[in-house]
């Protein structure tokens, strides 16, 4: 019961290894470009939005 | 700008505390006693107490711990945190208030409901139709409120803990509507939709997810907010929160299958839950060292302040159990710990440690601000720190190495090829490791006793603060972002989108993994001999799913060598097609039952229930004397019947009229041979006569195969 027994019927199937692996690269391409990309006065402000209560 | 003037609402927060504390001391308290009794079986007080075996007590044990304590303590949590991080308060208190108590209500069904029997019998999962539909409720007023709240919010931004609190809102709703798909037969009894090896994939796919979005993401959303107001001082660093998050969640719902590797399971499932499960090394340790390293420069304080003690042993310890899960992943150190107490070790140094540890650090900071007073006793608290972390260590150690013991044993094989040890000599010689576990979480359990009266004298000692007045200005209308922010921020403020994209990551795992085996028919190879179960087994079958007998036996069998000496034919997938729902079980206290079928007698069945050592010296499992004085539910047949055909059983129709004619002719049959062939008088009405009919059963079908 190897899952090549079944993955030969469906027609093309090879792409579906390339396409997921793009899509997994995408995916994490994007979350890091995100990340880099944040604007750095941005970040000291919302990391400090925890320490920041504004309670009397 | 004009500032809005609004409270905080403290008393949910204080509820939820309470409530958090109460079941965590109920529900280690039940982990205490059912360690003791699989120590010292007499425990059972089975003549008495029938409802507090080790089979119906664990469930329970795990669901008030999971659900009830850790559940309370993410409630206590985001309860206190997405007010001031949104800058407004909760947006319905009447919302709140019916989260509050429904929940609690449900707790309490719970452990009635399980102790009662009423059990689907899928682990962590075990509870009942009708309360699975209220969990629906109460989840999805929560879920209203948390939106609601988020939607009405003074500031733009949402901080890290909010998007690990809308993932696991929305994970966690899937994950409970996807495994409970069950059809009632009655008030408070279901069989699951799904059978077999899809039921054990679903099932594990919860399982493990539960474990992802229950005992993890939201706890890790309360490490982001609680650590740094403890630490006062931001996260170590919020570029890598934002890859812990988003890998995290993306990773998380693939690994589900490592918890079944070797079963009947096909193997590419296998494969990927492996690979998963290795990748996910990488974020949870980002994770933890994001927490760790938020303390740089402030480790002094570690030494004086309490709170700051337990967050690190909390993080440490979720640190060590994503390295030791991803390690239980690889197919031959699971050989080693599937079915063992290494499991049992790993799951406790999550739950005591990661989840126990991180609630007792934020009560002791949360309770004083409460009351606005200081904590009563820093000396205390420092103490229960010390006996919490030796509790965790006496209850972890003797876990392990009970486990590779046990592997050792029950691999070896003398030098004419047999088996050196019965499996009762393996029992007998991990007893001495189990009262070790068991007086490693009483320990525990006291450290929790004593963070009761501190935090008790704390409250007593202030004055509770119902409303925290606090202002900050609205949020404009029109919005313009900076110019140099991307569409990054853009996700980030708007709530919704993150709930579908969170949404969308979590499903692309689920689908991958589910759909091909429910829908590509050679993962299940189908067996002609086996046959649906008699009317007599089937309700025999629900008697050892009540009795919880999956807490301690499992029904797979791996191809191991020393497996297959030592219980018989490895399982097949194709064996399981009847079974709603699988009992393949994740612990061998007891030994595999899944060729159990034919190799004793019924007598020996009939004596071992009665009293287990009679048959089976040294053998540590309760006796069941209640299965000798009830009947058999003869009433629900035809019920059972007609729900089994419904999922596709092959009965024929109009059979279930007729059910109830065979289940007493194979009863009496098993009765008659009882008397004719050992003298033993019982009438053939009595439950022990379905649970043997059932258990005669199991594994049989495919040596007809083989017959033929």
């Amino acid at each position: 019961m190897k899952f090549s027994t079944y993955l030969e019927k469906i027609s093309g199937v090879s792409i579906y290894p390339i396409v997921s692996l793009v899509m997994f690269i995408v995916f994490f391409v994007l979350v890091t470009y995100w990340m880099y990309s944040i604007d750095k006065t941005e970040i000291s402000r919302i990391e400090n939005l925890p320490l920041d209560d504004n309670n009397k | 700008m004009n500032l809005d003037k609004f409270y905080y609402d403290n008393k949910l927060p204080k509820f939820f505390a309470i409530a958090c504390i109460f079941w965590g001391a109920v529900g280690m308290l039940l982990g205490v006693i059912a360690a003791f009794q699989l120590a010292f079986p007499v425990l059972n007080f089975s003549e008495y107490f029938p409802n507090l075996a080790f089979g119906r007590l664990r469930p329970v044990h795990t669901n008030a711990v999971i659900f009830a304590f850790v559940g309370n303590g993410i409630f206590t949590g985001i309860y206190y945190a997405i007010p001031r991080l949104l800058k407004t308060p909760m947006w319905s208190n009447k919302l709140g208030n019916i989260h509050f108590w429904g929940w609690q209500f449900i707790i309490v069904c719970a452990a009635v409901s399980l102790l009662m029997g009423f059990t689907t019998g899928k682990e962590y999962a075990e509870l009942e139709w009708p309360i699975d539909i209220l969990i629906t409720l109460v989840w999805v007023v929560f879920g209203i409120n948390m939106f609601a709240t988020i939607i009405t919010r003074r500031e733009r931004h949402l901080y890290v803990a909010i998007w690990f609190f809308i993932a696991s809102w929305v994970t966690v709703a899937l994950l409970h509507i996807v495994n409970s798909f069950e059809i009632p037969v009655s008030f408070m009894k279901s069989y699951s939709w799904y059978a077999g090896v899809q039921d054990a994939l679903v099932q594990w796919w919860y399982g493990h997810n539960a474990v992802a979005f229950f005992l993890t993401t939201p706890y890790l959303g309360l490490m982001y907010y609680f650590l740094p107001k403890a630490a006062n001082r931001p996260v170590y660093s919020y570029r890598l929160s934002i890859v812990h998050f988003w890998s995290l969640i993306f990773l998380y719902i693939w690994a589900g299958p490592h918890h079944l590797l070797y079963t009947a399971l096909p193997e590419w499932a296998q494969s990927l839950g492996t690979a998963f499960s290795i990748m996910l090394i990488l974020p949870s340790w980002g994770g933890m060292l994001n927490g760790l390293f938020t303390l740089r420069g402030a480790w002094d304080k570690v030494r004086e302040d309490p709170v700051l003690k337990f967050f690190v042993v909390a993080v440490t310890c979720y640190g060590m159990s994503t390295f030791e899960g991803p390690m239980l992943s690889l197919k031959n150190v699971n050989a080693i710990s599937h079915y063992s107490d290494w499991t049992v070790a790993h799951v406790h140094i999550g739950a005591l440690g990661w989840n126990g540890f991180l609630t007792f650090g934020m009560m002791y900071w949360l309770i004083p601000k409460l009351f606005n007073t200081k904590l009563y006793s820093t000396k205390l608290a420092a103490t229960h720190f010390w006996i919490g972390t030796l509790g965790i260590l006496l209850y972890a150690i003797p876990m392990y190495w009970s486990a590779f013991r046990s592997y050792f044993m029950m691999k070896a094989f003398t030098p004419e090829g047999q088996l050196q040890y019965q499996f009762i000599d393996v029992v007998q010689t991990v007893i001495p490791f189990y009262i070790m576990r068991a007086i490693g979480g009483t320990i525990f359990l006291i450290g929790v006793f004593i963070m009761i009266y501190n935090l008790v004298k704390t409250a007593k000692k202030g004055s509770f603060v119902a409303k925290e007045e606090a202002e900050a200005a609205p949020l404009t209308k029109e919005y313009r972002a900076p110019s140099n922010s991307i569409w990054h921020s853009f996700i980030e403020r708007k709530p919704i989108l993150l709930l579908v994209l969170s949404l969308v990551v979590v499903g692309i795992g689920g689908l991958v993994e589910l759909v091909p085996t429910f829908l590509v028919k050679e993962n299940i190879p189908s067996i002609a001999s086996v046959k649906p179960y008699t009317p007599l087994e089937l309700q025999g079958r629900d008697i050892y799913i009540r009795e919880g007998c999956y807490n301690c036996h499992s029904q797979m069998i791996r191809p191991f060598r020393y497996e297959v000496t030592r219980y018989g034919e490895y399982s097949k997938a194709g064996e399981f097609v009847y079974d709603h729902p699988f009992q393949w079980g994740s612990k061998r206290t007891g030994p595999d039952l899944a060729r159990i079928g034919g190799k004793y007698g019924d007598a020996w069945h009939f004596n071992h229930m009665l009293e287990p050592t009679s048959m089976a010296p040294g053998s540590i499992m309760p006796s069941y004397p209640s299965l000798y004085e009830n009947e058999i539910d003869r009433g629900s047949t035809n019920s059972k019947i007609h729900a089994m055909r419904k999922m596709g059983v092959p009965y024929e129709s109009g059979y279930e009229s007729i059910a109830n004619d065979d289940l007493d002719k194979q009863a009496k049959g098993i009765a008659d041979r009882l008397a004719k062939d050992n003298n033993i008088k019982v009438s053939s009405n009595k439950e022990i006569i379905a649970i043997i009919a059932y258990l005669q059963r199991i594994g049989t079908d495919i040596k007809l195969e083989s017959k033929k």
